[in-house]
């Protein structure tokens, strides 16, 4: 009786847990596919990335041997650096704190009926299809200080006396991309806040004004609530996006000298292409990722984008 | 209040309209001080010309976009619909972990990446190949679409499948008579997504494609821009090609995609 016993207990436990290896060999066909992807395509680069790193790596690519932390102490001697990272604070910070404000607004007038709706909500999106190379080659184009079309409106109008060099400093230059980054920024916040804006229920917001609420108190105590999540989810992708923006700088900021300009993602650019230090380049990425690793890391814990669920 | 909304209208369509305006200018016209609004002579034959010039090989490029995009589509909604039909709809161990992983991908993008990227094909051979960029568009666009799809899958009631095979329907008439159909919505949102991320990749292109008859068009329009003489008119002219086939893409489903985005990013 005893050994019986003895047998039985440990019999559900093994077959719990074959259970579970038998669910997982289930799973992985499905999975595969996926897994080889991301393993191979996203994180053997990134892998390769940290490697590259630490190596001493020649301008045509030769890898010569072991480099230890020099690429980083490279890097951390740069007197770019300090204006860079300023520069990329101001950069994710202001275009996506924009970008909501605007968005929220924005979202509320579409979600309005009137008449041509449609085609302006079509209006909208043109700056999400529109490649954003082309959108900031545009603007590079029109506020040319001396063929620029947007240039010569602002002096038509009268805001201007005489056509302004708004991409050939670094700071007018550099506000002039936040400017353009809201631009297409907005199409995605808009939509998403308007999809949410779907979910809010009429009645409540009815009843809401029946009992006396301004509408500025009835969208901070029954609509934002219900918008929430659409914005903690909208806001942590424009995050991951305007950090790791490159064409809106690249084409705007590109033709000036100096790194006045640059966010570190723009600067990772310019290690590569201009001065062929793929080593520097691999050291400035890493630390961009643990930038954004840690900037979102920030964000989950105060925003908690998931809290409801 | 229509008035307002053709004031918004005309502030996201402006620049969009200085591009195709530009595009019918003559070169000697759009470098004109001062600036002209309207051309004083219309040269349609700008969308003729910019096929053969010197600057970049445009007939290749168009044909790079397309091929890119279309194939990196194709690969994001093969490897990710079995993934997200799966996690959706079966407990396993190590669920969590794999939608995390997936996630982690949304993070980690080609820009961050690019000097590993181009590193790793340099390695293997294939840098400078289309499927070098199908590769990279597959694997960064899959998380947005595994996230959709998963939401989309994980809405379909129990029920509807379990009353269709107790009718008798076998597992893949079910997925096809009753699952797809209810998910068909998330599944077109995933691809235009897609679609459009890959039809508009600029970063990993740059650094991997270097290649002029390999590059696509967003790339490709940068070389009409020199630090001394620019053809915006051919620049424009490329980008409109370039961006009305989307805006169409976007206008079929614009309906859709506040609903899309509903299930998608909310819930």
């Amino acid at each position: 009786m005893m050994t019986n016993k003895l047998m039985e207990v440990p019999a559900p436990a093994i077959s719990a847990r074959r259970q579970a290896r038998r669910d997982l060999v289930a799973a992985l066909p499905w999975l595969l596919p996926a897994l080889t992807l991301i393993v191979t395509i996203v994180l053997f680069p990134a892998g390769y990335l940290v490697w590259t790193s630490t190596r001493d790596v020649s301008v045509v690519g030769v890898d010569r041997g072991p480099a230890g932390f020099d690429n980083y102490v490279t890097l951390f001697d740069s007197p770019a650096l300090g204006r860079v990272l300023l520069n990329t604070a101001i950069w994710v910070v202001g275009v996506v704190v924009v970008t909501l404000l605007v968005s929220m607004a924005l979202a509320q007038f579409l979600d309005k009926a009137f008449p041509g709706r449609r085609l302006v909500r079509l209006a909208v999106i043109v700056p999400w299809a529109a490649s954003v190379v082309m959108t900031a080659t545009v603007f590079y184009y029109g506020l040319d200080p001396y063929y620029g079309v947007m240039n010569q409106f602002l002096v038509d109008v009268g805001i201007l006396d005489t056509g302004f060099g708004f991409t050939r400093q670094p700071v007018p230059a550099f506000l002039v991309a936040m400017g353009v980054a809201v631009f297409v920024s907005l199409p995605f916040t808009t939509y998403t806040i308007l999809a949410g804006l779907q979910m809010v229920p009429r009645e409540v917001v009815e009843a809401a004004s029946v009992d006396g609420a301004g509408p500025v108190r009835t969208y901070w105590s029954v609509i934002f609530p219900v918008l929430r999540p659409a914005i903690a989810v909208a806001v942590l992708i424009n995050i991951i996006n305007v950090f790791n923006s490159l064409p809106i700088l690249r084409t705007l900021t590109g033709s000036i000298p100096g790194y006045d300009a640059d966010t570190t993602t723009t600067l990772i650019f310019k290690y590569i292409q201009q001065d062929r230090q793929v080593e520097t380049a691999s050291a400035l990425s890493v630390v961009n990722f643990v930038i954004v690793l840690a900037v979102i890391g920030i964000y989950l814990r105060v925003v908690r984008p998931m809290r409801d669920e | 209040m229509a008035l307002a909304g053709a004031v918004v209208a005309l502030f996201f369509l402006a620049p969009y309209l200085v591009m195709l305006i530009g595009s019918f200018k003559r070169h000697s016209e759009i470098l004109r001080i001062p600036a002209t609004y309207v051309p004083t002579e219309w040269v349609p034959s700008n969308y003729a010309s910019m096929w053969s010039t010197p600057e970049t090989p445009l007939a290749y490029n168009l044909v790079s976009t397309i091929v890119i995009s279309a194939c990196g589509t194709l690969l994001v909604l093969v490897v990710a619909m079995p993934a997200a039909y799966y996690t959706a709809k079966h407990r396993f161990p190590g669920r969590l972990a794999f939608l995390l992983l997936v996630l982690v991908t949304q993070m980690l993008q080609p820009t961050v990446l690019a000097a590993g990227l181009f590193r790793q094909f340099l390695a293997i051979g294939i840098d400078d190949t289309w499927l070098a960029m199908i590769l990279v568009n597959g694997a960064f666009n899959l998380s947005f679409a595994v996230w959709i799809m998963h939401s989309f899958f994980a809405g379909v009631p129990k029920e509807i499948d379990e009353a269709a095979m107790i009718d008798g329907a076998s597992k893949l008439q079910t997925l096809r008579r009753v699952t797809l159909p209810v998910v068909w919505p998330g599944i077109v949102t995933a691809i235009i997504f897609t679609f459009v991320a890959c039809w508009n990749e600029f970063a990993a292109s740059l650094v991997i494609l270097t290649t002029a008859e390999n590059q696509p068009l967003t790339v490709a329009i940068t070389k009409f821009v020199g630090q001394y003489d620019s053809a915006w008119q051919y620049v424009f002219g490329v980008s409109i090609v370039g961006i009305v086939p989307v805006i169409i893409l976007f206008a079929l489903v614009e309906k859709r995609l506040v609903a899309g985005l509903t299930a998608g990013a909310v819930k």
